[in-house]
């Protein structure tokens, strides 16, 4: 089961640096927004496996737990920043 | 009881393999958070069952009251997940971002 989950923790790995491409190159400020949630929610899982391989899963728990509300709390804030602002297109031109 | 966290936690990780390739390819900003939204959470959803049901055993108190916290992560994934969408999508309305149609794509 180790190998297992070891496994798996590189495949979430591989996906989150998938998902940078959209955070680093997306046309517009939402696109990056969009990709750092993706990366936010997989990393929740991410830190479980983490606690799993280590046999410490009890504290790893709470870490995910504070993980997933900052990482909702980062994208509210940031998308209140850009509510009602004109000229989210990308900065390019 | 192997087999069935491997089966949770493979089918998770199938959803974020898609909801990851839609984030890639789709066109436009308001068709990207459709995979966005609703894959991740199905994967959070699939991955975090499979690990609260592998870390149940050997039954215990303290590995009972772990699952559940496990648990509750999902409870609360479900709850944000979808209203961070909501906020994201709220504010490209307001901006005033077009969404994409197939006619503009020809005339550029």
């Amino acid at each position: 089961m180790e190998g297992f989950f070891l496994g798996v923790a590189l495949a979430l790995g591989v996906l989150m640096l998938l998902s940078l491409y959209r955070g680093i190159f997306g046309p517009t400020v939402l696109d990056r927004l969009v990709g750092v949630n993706a990366i936010g929610s997989k990393t929740t899982v991410l830190l479980i496996i983490i606690g799993v391989l280590y046999k410490r899963v009890e504290m790893f728990v709470d870490i995910s737990l504070a993980y997933a509300l900052l990482n909702f709390i980062a994208v509210i804030a940031a998308s209140r920043y850009f509510y009602k602002r004109k000229g989210l297109e990308e900065s390019s031109k | 009881m192997d087999a069935i966290v491997v089966v949770l936690v493979v089918a998770g990780l199938i959803f974020f393999a898609g909801g990851t390739v839609g984030i890639l390819r789709f066109p436009d900003f308001y068709s990207r958070l459709h995979p966005a939204g609703k894959l991740d959470t199905a994967g959070s959803l699939l991955t975090m069952t499979g690990l609260a049901i592998f870390n149940l055993f050997p039954l215990s108190v303290e590995s009972v009251l772990t699952s559940l916290k496990i648990i509750l992560i999902v409870v609360i994934v479900f709850l944000v997940n979808p209203t961070a969408t909501h906020a994201i999508v709220d504010a490209g309305v307001r901006a005033g971002l077009e969404p994409w149609s197939k006619k503009k794509e020809g005339k550029r």
